[in-house]
C-alpha cells in the first residue's frame, strides 16, 4: 500500500516537472471548451440570401422585408435578372436565392396564385435543408396574413428543451469529448514513454504487481481529469447557462465508469505500442475517432447502417452521451438510466482486465 | 541549398521506410478511415420512433396517422387512445416523437373550421427534433386541404429548386469534410513527432555540426511526409467519388493544387509543433489538442461557420481546413474555378509559409 501510494506521489510530481503540461492540461480544456462551445451550433441564422425582384412592386418589396424580419436571412445582395443569381451562389456569397416573378402584386390582387423560386445552394446540406424550411415558414406567415391558411395546423410541444437550443446539448458533449480526449492522451504515453526512456525496467524491479502499477498509472489522471470537470463544470452551468435538472451526484457518479473506461484505453493502447508514435496513432485513430464520431453526439446513431449501429455499442461515449442527455436536460436518475450505468462499468471491466493481462505478458 | 533539403528528405525517407508499421498507417488509415466514416455518418434522419395517440379514431385522424406512417421517415413504436400509453417512454428515449390527433379533429374538419393536431417532441438533441419537426410540418401539410375563405389576395407559392446537391444528401456534404478531417489529423500526426524525436534522441546535436540550415532541415523533414500524404489525400479523393457519389465538377489540376497546398499547411502545422515541445509526450498532445477538434468543430465541416457568433468566427481562420474545405465543396460539388476560391488558395499559402517562417525561427533559436 505504502509503495502504491509513492508511485502515486511520483507520477503526480513527474507531471508538475514539465512546465508546459500544465497549460495542456488545465488551461486547454477551458479554452477550447469556451470555443468550441460556441462553434458546435446548428441554430442556423443569417443565412445570406439574395433577393431578385423582377416585379418592384409595393406587394413584392413586402414580401423580401418578411424575409429580413425574420433573424433567419440576412439579404446581401438585390439583382435585378436571374442570370446575376448564379455568380453569387457559386461563389458561396449567398446560400439562397428568391426570386419574385414580375406580375406577382397583379396576379395576388387579383387572387390568383404566384409563384415565387427558391434557389438554394446545396452544397451545404445542412443550412440549404433549413433554409429552405425557414422560407417555407416565412411563406405561410404571408400567406396566413392574407387570410391563406391551411386547414391543419400543427402544434409542437418540445421537451426537456423547448426552445430547441442546440447548445443546451452540444455543451455537455464537448466537455465530454474533451475529457475524453484528455484522459486517453495522458495514459496512452504513460507506460510506453517509461519503456522508451528505459525506467519501465527500474518500475519493474520495485515490489509493486501489475495490478499495483496500473492503478498507480491511472490514479493521477483520473484525478486531473476531475479537476479538469470541475474547473469547466462552472462554464457550463453559467456561462452557457445549460439547464442541470437531474442531480449533480447522479452526474458525478456515472462519469467515474465513464472516465474509468477512456483511462483504460489510453492504457490499452500504451500496452500494444512500441513506440510514443504508435500509441499516438493508435489512440487517435482507433480510439479516439470512433468515439467522436460513433457516439451518437453529432451524427445520430440510428441514421446509420445496422453494422455500425452494432458497433457503437461498443463506444463509451455513446452511453455517456446517453447520460448526459439524460441528467442535464431531461432530470433522469438511475432508474432509467441504469442500462448505460452497467453497460460502462462492464466496459471499464474488460478494459481494464485486458490492459493488465497485455501489461503481464509485456512483463513477461 | 537544394542539394542539402533533399538530402534530409531522402533521410527521413529512409527512416520512414525503416518504419514500416508508421508509414503504412500514414498512407492507408486516411482511406480506411473514410471508408468506415463514410458510411456511417449522415444527417438523414430515418427510423424516428414515433407513438400516435388517437382520441378521435375516425377516418380523417386514420388518413393523418397513415401518412404519417407512409411517409418512410416513422416506425411506429406506440399507439393508443391516452396519453398515458407515452409515460416515460419520452424519458427513457423509447419514443422520440407523439402524434396526438384531439376528439373532434373529424368535426372540426368536415365542419370546415381549423383543426389541429399536436406533435410532441424530444428536445434534448435539438437538430434531430428541428429535423423531425420539419418532416412533420411537412406532412401535415401535405394532407390539409387550403382554407381560403376570408382571403385578402391570392396565395403565393413556392418553387424550390436545389444546385449542386439536388437530394440535399447529407453525405455529399459530409464526405469533403470528413476528408479534410483525416488528413488534418494525419498531417498533425505524422509530423508532430518528427523534430521533438530528433531532440529527445539527441541527433538534433549531430544535424548542428553539419552546414545545414534551420530551413533546410524543416523543408526536408516535411517533404517525404508531403509525398505520402498527397498519395494518401488521391485515393482519399478517389474513394470520396467511387464510394460517396461526391462528383468531381471542376478540374482535378486545381484540386491537385489546393489539396497540396493544404496538406503543406497541416503538415507544417505539425512541424511547427515539434519544434515548440521538448518531449514527445507533450508533442502529441499539443498535436491532439490543436487538430482534432478545432477542425472538427471549427471548419465549417459540420457546424456551418456563418452561424458562430463574430469572436468564434474571427478564431475560424486560423484553421487551415476551414480554406480547404470552401475550395474542396467549390471544386467537387460546384465546378468553380480559381477566379472563385483564389482567396482560400492564398490564404493556405499564407498559412503555410507563416508556419514555416515560425518554425525556422524556432530551429535557429535551438540549434
Amino acid at each position: 500500500m505504502r509503495a502504491l501510494l509513492n508511485l502515486l506521489v511520483k507520477e503526480l510530481l513527474q507531471l508538475k516537472r514539465d512546465p508546459k503540461i500544465v497549460p495542456i492540461l488545465f488551461v486547454a480544456p477551458v479554452f477550447q471548451l469556451f470555443i468550441l462551445g460556441y462553434a458546435a451550433t446548428t441554430d442556423i441564422k443569417r443565412v445570406e440570401l439574395a433577393v431578385c425582384d423582377l416585379d418592384r412592386t409595393a406587394a413584392s418589396r413586402q414580401l423580401v422585408e418578411a424575409f429580413t424580419a425574420s433573424t433567419y436571412f440576412r439579404v446581401v445582395r438585390t439583382v435585378d435578372a436571374q442570370g446575376e443569381l448564379d455568380p453569387l451562389l457559386l461563389a458561396g456569397a449567398a446560400r439562397l436565392a428568391v426570386t419574385i416573378p414580375a406580375g406577382f402584386a397583379a396576379d395576388r390582387n387579383a387572387g390568383r396564385p404566384s409563384t415565387i423560386q427558391l434557389l438554394a445552394d446545396g452544397s451545404d446540406a445542412t443550412v440549404g435543408t433549413v433554409g429552405l424550411a425557414y422560407a417555407a415558414n416565412v411563406v405561410q406567415q404571408v400567406n396566413a396574413a392574407a387570410g391563406v391558411r391551411p386547414q391543419v395546423e400543427i402544434r409542437p410541444v418540445v421537451l426537456y428543451n423547448p426552445d430547441l437550443k442546440s447548445r443546451n446539448f452540444m455543451v455537455p458533449g464537448i466537455l465530454a469529448m474533451i475529457i475524453m480526449i484528455m484522459t486517453m492522451m495522458l495514459t496512452s504515453m504513460a507506460l510506453v514513454r517509461e519503456s522508451e526512456v528505459g525506467t519501465l525496467e527500474q518500475l519493474l524491479v520495485t515490489p509493486l504487481t501489475p495490478g499495483q502499477l496500473i492503478v498507480g498509472k491511472l490514479v493521477p489522471y483520473a484525478l486531473v481529469a476531475l479537476v479538469e470537470i470541475l474547473t469547466a463544470m462552472p462554464i457550463v452551468l453559467f456561462w452557457f447557462r445549460v439547464p442541470m435538472r437531474g442531480s449533480y451526484l447522479t452526474l458525478f457518479l456515472l462519469t467515474l465508469p465513464f472516465v474509468a473506461c477512456t483511462l483504460g484505453l489510453g492504457l490499452l493502447v500504451s500496452t500494444l505500442s512500441r513506440t510514443q508514435q504508435q500509441a499516438m496513432m493508435l489512440s487517435a485513430f482507433v480510439f479516439m475517432l470512433p468515439q467522436i464520431y460513433l457516439s451518437g453526439f453529432i451524427f445520430p446513431i440510428q441514421n446509420m447502417p445496422q453494422a455500425f449501429q452494432l458497433a457503437t455499442y461498443l463506444v463509451p461515449l455513446r452511453y455517456y452521451v446517453v447520460i448526459l442527455r439524460g441528467v442535464f436536460l431531461k432530470g433522469v436518475g438511475f432508474a432509467e438510466l441504469w442500462p448505460q450505468a452497467v453497460a460502462l462499468l462492464v466496459l471499464a471491466t474488460v478494459i481494464l482486465t485486458a490492459a493488465r493481462l497485455r501489461f503481464r505478458r509485456r512483463l513477461g | 541549398m537544394i542539394r542539402r533539403t533533399l538530402a534530409i528528405a531522402v533521410k527521413e525517407l529512409l527512416q520512414l521506410r525503416r518504419d514500416l508499421r508508421t508509414s503504412l498507417t500514414l498512407l492507408g488509415m486516411p482511406m480506411l478511415l473514410l471508408l468506415i466514416y463514410g458510411y456511417a455518418l449522415s444527417f438523414d434522419i430515418v427510423h424516428i420512433r414515433l407513438a400516435v395517440i388517437d382520441h378521435d379514431g375516425g377516418r380523417a385522424a386514420r388518413d393523418v396517422r397513415a401518412a404519417f406512417l407512409e411517409s418512410g421517415y416513422f416506425d411506429l413504436v406506440a399507439h393508443g387512445r391516452d396519453e398515458r400509453v407515452l409515460d416515460g417512454l419520452f424519458d427513457t428515449g423509447d419514443v422520440q416523437a407523439a402524434l396526438v390527433i384531439p376528439a373532434d379533429y373529424g368535426t372540426t374538419l368536415a365542419a370546415g373550421r381549423e383543426a389541429q393536431v399536436q406533435f410532441v417532441l424530444d428536445g434534448a438533441d435539438a437538430q434531430t427534433a428541428t429535423t423531425i419537426l420539419g418532416y412533420a410540418r411537412q406532412i401535415v401539410a401535405s394532407v390539409s386541404p387550403v382554407l381560403r375563405g376570408a382571403a385578402t389576395s391570392g396565395p403565393v407559392l413556392v418553387r424550390p429548386l436545389v444546385w449542386y446537391n439536388p437530394d440535399l444528401s447529407s453525405s455529399r456534404f459530409l464526405v469533403p469534410g470528413l476528408v479534410a478531417f483525416i488528413l488534418m489529423v494525419t498531417s498533425v500526426i505524422a509530423t508532430a513527432l518528427a523534430v521533438v524525436r530528433e531532440k529527445e534522441r539527441g541527433t538534433m546535436e549531430s544535424l548542428r555540426a553539419t552546414p545545414l540550415l534551420a530551413l533546410e532541415l524543416l523543408v526536408g523533414k516535411t517533404l517525404p511526409y508531403l509525398l505520402v500524404a498527397s498519395v494518401s489525400a488521391a485515393g482519399s479523393l478517389f474513394l470520396a467519388w467511387a464510394l460517396f457519389d461526391v462528383p468531381v465538377r471542376g478540374s482535378l489540376g486545381w484540386l491537385a493544387v489546393v489539396t497540396l497546398l493544404f496538406l503543406g499547411g497541416g503538415l507544417g502545422w505539425g512541424v511547427l509543433i515539434s519544434t515548440l515541445a521538448d518531449t514527445q509526450q507533450v508533442a502529441f498532445q499539443m498535436g491532439l489538442l490543436s487538430s482534432m477538434l478545432p477542425t472538427l468543430l471549427l471548419s465549417g465541416f459540420i457546424f456551418p461557420i456563418s452561424s458562430m457568433p463574430a469572436p468564434v468566427q474571427v478564431i475560424t481562420h486560423i484553421v487551415p481546413a476551414r480554406y480547404f474545405l470552401v475550395a474542396l465543396r467549390g471544386i467537387v460539388l460546384k465546378g468553380a474555378g480559381p477566379e472563385v476560391w483564389w482567396p482560400q488558395a492564398l490564404a493556405l499559402l499564407a498559412f503555410g509559409a507563416v508556419i514555416l517562417a515560425a518554425a525556422t525561427v524556432r530551429t535557429v533559436r535551438s540549434l
